[in-house]
Order: structure tokens, then sequence, then C-alpha cells
């Protein structure tokens, strides 16, 4: 009986200890880019250039769907624009933009200084539509597949990583 | 140069730590039953080097020796010479240093203090500690050294956070150092204790008052920390059971529960083993929590730069405490056998080691539950306030009841004669409680319960007071203590019971109003000051009600190196409540984000726990005049 | 005596509940979720732009008539289970709600156990 307290004991330290052990190791910030493989809800939400709403169930239509978050007053939105230019090109993949808590005018600058890669432009302007996509900050995009189930969440500005993974995801590469 | 020094002296204190070692295992093998003189002059010798390691680092700091990388890295010519000085604390490789300090002195004091305790027993403490000591040096020597030297000399340092630019987190560190720290010692005399089978009475009257100061110094370092947390972070709140809160509270309830249970030992002899558990398990979540805060793998408010090496090396050290000690414990357990009587004294004070246990544990549970998780399954989870209240809470309820019964419980065996009285008490509570209510509405049952036994605990304890006074036998520390931890616990529940919360986003000119309050943004100051620049808001805030009037101040902060910006809340304290004020631009707009808390009694809940540690001191005090 | 006094808990209990019982529902919605942009702050500590907008569509959600327990499933769906910190009690979390109590009570028995030995020595 003691020797087998003992050992139990002896046997919880020790497992503590490799938990804490392991865990040195992994990155300890938290970002939502693992919440992957979950359907998208059906969400109404307003387009950009007038008063109709877009549900996202009309997203079936499309092979692939890039959904990036965006608005003029974001610096690293600036930066990833590029690789949203060359998205642009790819057959398969429609890119819808959602221009998140902006005003008009600037979005429509922003857009015409730097071209407009998106197919479906949308808005949000009080910034509450995005809390159901699950966006914390913007730039975020999210990818979705033709059953509008996510494949992958891309938190910050898209680099060219991410850009040959997307192209790897619908099969262009 | 300093660097040099500061070098010297680390590898100085090294060796000086091998002699000790070496001439305390001479001296026991040794014959005579006194201890070698020169180990007194060592470890006088060791003490004095250490401070002045520590003097060396803080010159460095006070003239901005910036070819020391620790040095550059944490602080600025521009910085107020206050805050220079205590920079030397604020980072990981300075208080590591202050580590140092604290298990060197203690060690040293320790060993003159101590005179009529068997040698061998004083000789162990002293090497077991001396091993700690050599545990650190290394670890600041070949992971976290504050002399490392840079080159070229930059002409600049980067700077402190400003939000750690306070005279509260000055001396927060030390404080909390001197007792989580400071609670190696009785590690290092448990150990010795078991080594030399030395388990009598006087084993608990010799590590006795290290407990209380450790113990009152924690509650002190607790106390500043969370009043710093309170007027610095603007959020209104002083405690929020982050993680690295939780590791100064987990070493805190164990140091509780010694406390207590040393009482048994000392009167009566028994829970020897229990006791030596508790002296290493202290010790032993202090350097746990050393290393959930230091190796990052916590996700936490309090950032210290943080380095996986450094979470490796303490979590080597780590293991070989536990294990070592573990080994040692299991070998030496035999079981006692004494009585303890169900209705005494000494069940009481298992009734308080039982509650301190739970609450330890439960802590405990919440801090590395997340990381368990994130290991096993992958899956991060946060742990949070909601969870501890929840299940805190309502067993803080029972156990001030026990705290108000017990001390009233004899050694050795009790016959409770007075439930009448209790029943008068309890009655009383009841009545103070519904009054309360009555007057100011808003509660929950959980509320009014944890009232009612908070006042049940100080209304026995006051006339307990009372009491003794009369017959002038009184244990005025022990009832100090329990007096305060019951407004303690009432002025907590009062003041999250009538706290108002209001927040609205407001133009300069706007007025809001809200119960009997009115709020009004009247207008907005720009100032620049040495380093840093100020957005600083005029709010007038109207009791229309009382007809008071008040101006509050609260501030946007820009500071200058490194580039942060801040917000100041701006607080009116009195004797019933503070009023509580943060602003804050939002993005993008004209509108300002303005948040008025009432706090009622807050600084009630300072100064309970300012008497809390006052009994404890008193009882050191009161030690040392019986010796 | 004994039950004027049981009445009148009651009726404080129920006047006080019922008026404050919506501002505070809100508030310990707020109080539990965690504000993802900040450093251990909750949303309702926040007042970071983000904490601003999930305030707001909490307040939507209390208006559609979602209960407290919805709402989280909702933000931890979108979010992951690290935006509530009050974890939900699942397989996952079960150890966390049930080890607490199984110190306590195993604490009780253990002191029980000691003193009942005692006794019967005698």
């Amino acid at each position: 009986m003691q020797k087998l307290i003992k050992s139990i004991i002896t046997i919880i330290f020790i497992f503590i200890i490799m938990i804490f052990y392991i865990s040195l190791g992994k990155d300890n910030s938290y970002d939502t880019v693992n919440l992957v493989g979950k359907k998208l809800d059906s969400i109404e939400i307003q387009s950009f250039n007038n008063e109709k709403f877009v549900n996202t169930k009309s997203f079936k239509d499309n092979s692939f769907t890039l959904i990036n978050f965006w608005a003029s007053w974001c610096g690293p939105c600036r930066a990833e624009h590029p690789i949203l230019m060359n998205l642009k090109e790819s057959k398969s993949l429609i890119l819808v933009g959602v221009n998140f808590k902006d005003k008009k005018k600037n979005a429509k600058n922003f857009l015409e200084d730097l071209g407009n890669p998106y197919g479906i432009l949308l808005k949000d302007e009080s910034g509450k539509k995005s809390i159901n996509f699950g966006i914390y900050g913007i730039p975020e995009s999210i990818l979705l597949n033709k059953e509008l189930v996510i494949i992958e969440k891309f938190v910050g500005p898209l680099v060219e990583e991410d850009y040959e993974k997307i192209l790897e995801e619908i099969g262009e590469k | 140069m300093l660097s040099n020094l500061g070098n010297i002296l680390l590898f100085s204190k090294v060796l000086l730590s091998l002699t000790i070692i070496y001439f305390s295992y001479q001296c026991i093998k040794s014959s005579r039953e006194i201890i070698f003189k020169k180990i007194y002059q060592i470890s006088l010798l060791q003490s004095t080097l250490v401070l002045g390691c520590f003097f060396t680092l803080i010159a460095a700091y006070v003239v901005s020796d910036f070819s020391l990388i620790n040095v550059y890295q944490n602080s600025h010519t521009a910085k107020p010479l206050f805050y220079k000085i205590s920079g030397t604390w604020g980072n990981h490789e300075g208080s590591l240093l202050l580590w140092i300090i604290i298990l060197t002195l203690f060690s040293f004091l320790f060993l003159i203090y101590n005179n009529n305790h068997p040698k061998n027993y004083r000789l162990y403490t002293l090497i077991i500690q001396n091993i700690l000591i050599l545990g650190f040096l290394f670890f600041i020597l070949f992971n976290s050294n504050p002399f490392l030297s840079l080159s070229p000399i930059p002409k600049e340092g980067l700077g402190l956070n400003p939000i750690l630019q306070d005279p509260a987190l000055a001396i927060h560190p030390p404080l909390l150092y001197l007792g989580f720290v400071g609670s190696s010692i009785y590690f290092s005399a448990a150990i010795a204790s078991l080594i030399t089978n030395y388990s009598e009475k006087s084993f608990a009257f010799s590590i006795k008052n290290w407990v209380l100061i450790s113990w009152g110094f924690q509650t002190l370092g607790i106390l500043v920390g969370s009043i710093w947390a309170y007027y610095e972070l603007g959020w209104g709140g002083f405690w929020f059971w982050d993680p690295v809160e939780n590791a100064s509270l987990l070493p805190w309830f164990a140091m509780t529960a010694l406390l207590h249970s040393l009482l048994v030992l000392e009167k009566r002899n028994l829970l020897y083993f229990w006791v030596i558990v508790l002296c290493l398990i202290t010790f032993t979540l202090s350097v746990t929590g050393t290393f959930l805060v230091r190796s990052g793998i916590l996700n936490s408010v309090h950032t210290f730069a943080s380095d996986p090496s450094r979470g490796i090396y303490i979590l080597s050290f780590l293991s070989v405490m536990i294990f070592g000690s573990l080994f040692l414990l299991l070998n030496k357990y035999r079981k006692e056998n004494k009585l303890i009587y169900s209705n005494s004294k000494e069940t009481f004070v298992l009734i308080n080691n039982w509650f301190m246990m739970f609450y330890l544990l439960t802590v405990l549970v919440g801090t590395l539950y997340p990381i368990f998780t994130d290991v096993l399954t992958n899956n991060k989870i946060s742990v949070g306030p909601p969870f501890y209240n929840t299940v805190i809470l309502p067993v803080v309820v029972i156990f001030l009841f026990f705290m108000a019964i017990g001390p009233k419980a004899k050694w050795v065996k009790n016959r409770f004669d007075n439930l009448g009285y209790f029943a008068l008490l309890l009655f009383l509570a009841l009545v103070v409680n519904f009054s309360i209510i009555y007057f100011f509405k808003s509660s929950t049952i959980l509320s009014n319960l944890v009232i009612i036994s908070s006042l049940f605990l100080i209304l026995s304890s006051f006339f307990d007071l009372v009491n003794s006074i009369l017959k002038s036998r009184f244990d005025l520390a022990r009832t100090i203590s329990h007096i305060s931890f019951g407004f303690l616990v009432l002025f907590i529940g009062l003041n999250h019971n009538f706290s108002i919360e209001k927040d609205f986003n407001m133009k300069v000119g706007e007025v809001k109003s809200f119960d009997n309050y009115e709020i009004q943004l009247q207008n907005l100051e720009l100032k620049t000051y040495n380093n840093y620049k100020a957005i600083i808001g005029n709010l007038k805030i109207k009791n229309i009600l009382l007809k008071e009037e008040r101006t509050l101040n609260p501030e946007i902060r820009i500071y200058d190196n490194p580039e942060t910006l801040t917000y100041e809340a701006a607080i009116k304290t009195n004797l019933i409540k503070d009023y509580y004020l943060t602003m804050s631009n939002i993005d993008r707009s004209e509108f300002y984000n303005i948040k008025f808390q009432k706090k009622p009694l807050m600084i009630w809940i300072w100064i309970s726990v300012a008497m809390l540690v006052f009994g404890g001191f008193l009882r050191i005090f009161k030690n040392a005049k019986i010796n | 005596m004994k039950n004027n006094l049981f009445f009148l808990i009651f009726v404080i209990f129920f006047t006080s509940l019922s008026a404050q019982e919506k501002s505070m529902e809100k508030n310990k919605i707020f109080k539990n979720l965690r504000c993802l942009v900040c450093q251990g702050q909750s949303i309702s500590d926040s007042n970071s732009d983000f904490a601003q907008t999930v305030k707001l569509v909490v307040n939507d959600l209390i208006e559609e008539g979602k209960t407290e327990e919805e709402i989280y499933s909702f933000m931890a769906e979108k979010y992951g289970d690290w935006i509530i910190y009050k974890p939900q009690l699942n397989r996952q979390n079960f150890m966390l709600w049930f080890l607490p109590y199984a110190f306590l009570i195993g604490g009780g028995l253990i002191i029980f156990y000691l003193i009942r030995k005692k006794r019967e020595k005698t």
C-alpha cells in the first residue's frame, strides 16, 4: 500500500515535469489560425456599392472563395495588396473583399490607387458582421471550398508563402 | 570596468559557497560541539560580497553605463534617478541578483540566530542553502548574467516600459522576493531536519519566525502589487487571477497553512511530517512560479522577456529539488502515534490546513490546466476570474465560520458550552447583513452568505478581543489578523456588490446622466512632459442627490522611449468610496470612451491587508520577547 | 420570528434581483469573454476596438433572446475556447472542475480518518 502511494506520487511529479518540458517548445501566443474545418454560417452582409445584401450561401457557386477583410486605414492591408492582385488571376478562386469599419470615400480611393482585386465587394461599417466570421483584427483572410467549409485562415497580412499555400489548396500549382 | 568587477564578485561568490559547504562538512565530521569560527566569517564575507555585487549593478544603472547589455536594454539617460535604481531589479537578470541576496542573507542570519539548536542541524541547513545559492549563481553566470558587456558601447539605452515606472512597482519585487525566496530557509531547514532526525518541538521553534517573516512580506508584496494593478492598469480591478498573480498566491497559501500547523508542532509535538511537507512545498511552489513566469509558457499581463533556455535551466533545477526532497521524505517517513481529539484546537488547525490546501490546489489546477490541454489536446483554453469565483467563493463562506470558532477551542480536548453565544453572533451578523442589503439594495444569495460569514468572524473576533482584554490574557496578534481577514473579505464583498460601472462614448462638451450621476467631458488639454506627451481630459461628475461635484482628469499618455501608449486612470479616493475614471480614444473618430466606476470602501481593502500583516509582525515581536 | 425573517429575505431578494438582472447579466457575460487583442483583459475591462464591437454583438444577441450559454457557444465557435474565461464543463475540462472538489472531499476524509483512528486507540 505504502509503496503504491509512493510510486503514484512520483509518477504524478514526473508527468507534470514532462508536460512542462514539452510546453517549453510550444508557442504560447493565441490566434485563430487553427480554427479550420468548420462550415461557415449563413451570414447576410451588405454590398459595398448599393443597399443590397449578399448571403454567404451564394459563395457555393464558386469552387473556392477567399474572403479578405481590409480597410484603407490599415497599413498591412496595403502591404498584402499585391498578393491579392496576383490571386485575382487564378480561375477557380473568387475574391470577396469585406471593407471593415471604413469611410466609403477612402476605401474607393484605396482601390483606385492600388487596383481592385475583388470579384465581390462587401462592407461592414460597424464591424459587427465580422464577429460572425471570427475576425478580431484586420487584415484577415478566410479560404472556403465549395461546401463553404473553412480550409485555411490567415491572420495578419498575406505573404508570399501564403500565396503559394492558397494556390496549392485550390489545385493551381 | 563595472562589468569586470561584477563578474569577479560573482565568481568569488561561487568559490565562497563551495568553501562554506566544504568547511561545514568538515565541521559535521569533527567531534567538536561548536561550529568553526571561520564558517561564520566566510558567511559574513559572502553576504558582504553579494551586496557589493548588487551595488555594482545599481551603480552601473545610476551612471547609465551602457557597456552592460542589461543596462542598455532596460535603462535610459532621461529616466528619473529613482527609476534608474529601481530598474535594476525590474528585469530578469537583475531580479535574480536580488534572489541571491535574499538566499545569502537569510542563510547567514539563520546561522547566527539559532545558537541553541544542534550543530549538525544548523550546518546541514547551511549546506542545503548554499547548494540553492550555487544553483542560482550558475543560472546567473551561464544564462542570465547582468554583467555581460557590449561593444561598441551604445550612446543611449532602450528605456524601461513606462507602466513599470511607478513607485509601487519599485518596491513590489523586493517585498515579494523577501517572501517567497525567504521561504528557501525553511526548505533547507526542513531537509536538514530530515537528515539529522531533528524532529523535536524546538525544530518548530527554530523556523517559526522565519515563516512569519516570509509570510508577512509575501502578503505585503501581494498587497503592493494589487495596489499597483488598481492604479496603473486602469481596469478598476485589483485582482485578476492572472497566472503570475496566482504564482505569488500559491506559496502564500502554503505559508499560511504552515504558520498554523507549526503551532500544533510547537505545542503538542504533532504533525511533524506534515509541517515538513509544507516547508518543502512552499519553496518548491516559489520556484515553480518562477519557472512559469520566466520561461514564458504562460500567457499573462506580466511579461518578462521570455526565453526557453531559461525555462530548461529552472525546470532542471526544480526537478532536482522535487525528486531530491521527495526521495528523502519518503525514506524518512514514519507514522506518528499521538492523540488528536476530534474536538480540539488541533482539529481546527487541521481544518485551516484543509481549506488552505483546497485553495492552493484549486488555484494550481486552474493555472496549470491550460498548459495541460495545450500539450495533450492541442486546444488552448482560458481559466479566468469567473472560474475561481465559482469554485472558491462558496468554500470561503464555510471557512470563515471555522475561522471564527477555531481560536476558541482548547488544546488537546475541548468542549463547546457556548453554542448559544455563537447563535447570538450569527443572529447579529444576519441583522447587520440585511440592514446593509435593505439600505443599498442589490445582492445575490452568495454575496449575502459571504457578508454574513465575514461579519460572523469579525463579531466573534471582536468579542474575543474585549473578553481577553478584560481577563488580560490575550493573543492580540492572532485576534488582529483574524479580524482583519474578516474585514478583508467583508470589504471585498461589499465593494464587489455595490460597485457601479458605466461606459460611454462621448464627444467634447457632451453630458451623459445615469442613476443619480451626471458626467460631462468639458475639454481636453495637450501637455508635453519630460519623457511623455499627455492628452488630459477634464471631466465633471455631479452627484445629483448629494449635490456634490468633482473634477477628474484621466490621461492618455504617449511615452518616448520606448514609444508606448498608456491610459492613466483618474482616481478620487475617500474613506467611503473611490471614483475611478478612465478615458481612451476611439480610433478614427472624435469620440472618447469614458469608463466611470464607483468603488465603495476601496481603501479599506488595503487597510485590512496591512492590518493582517501587522498582526503577523506583532507575533514576531512577541516571540522575540519570549526568547 | 423565524418565518418573518425568511419572508423578509425573499422579498428583498426578488425585488432587487429583477431590477438589476439585465445589466448584471450583460456585465457578467462581458467579464467572461476574453479580449483577444489585449494582454489578459476581459471584454468588460478593455476599451479596444475589438472589445467595443464584441459588446455590440453581445447586446444584439441578448436582444434576439439568446441565453447566456448560447452566447458563449456562439463566441467559442467563432474564436475557439480561448475566448471564454470560465471553461465550459465538457470532457476536456472535466478534470478542471472535478479536481478541486475531489481535493476538498479527499482532504475532509483524511482529517476525519486521522481523528477517528486516534480516538479508537484511546
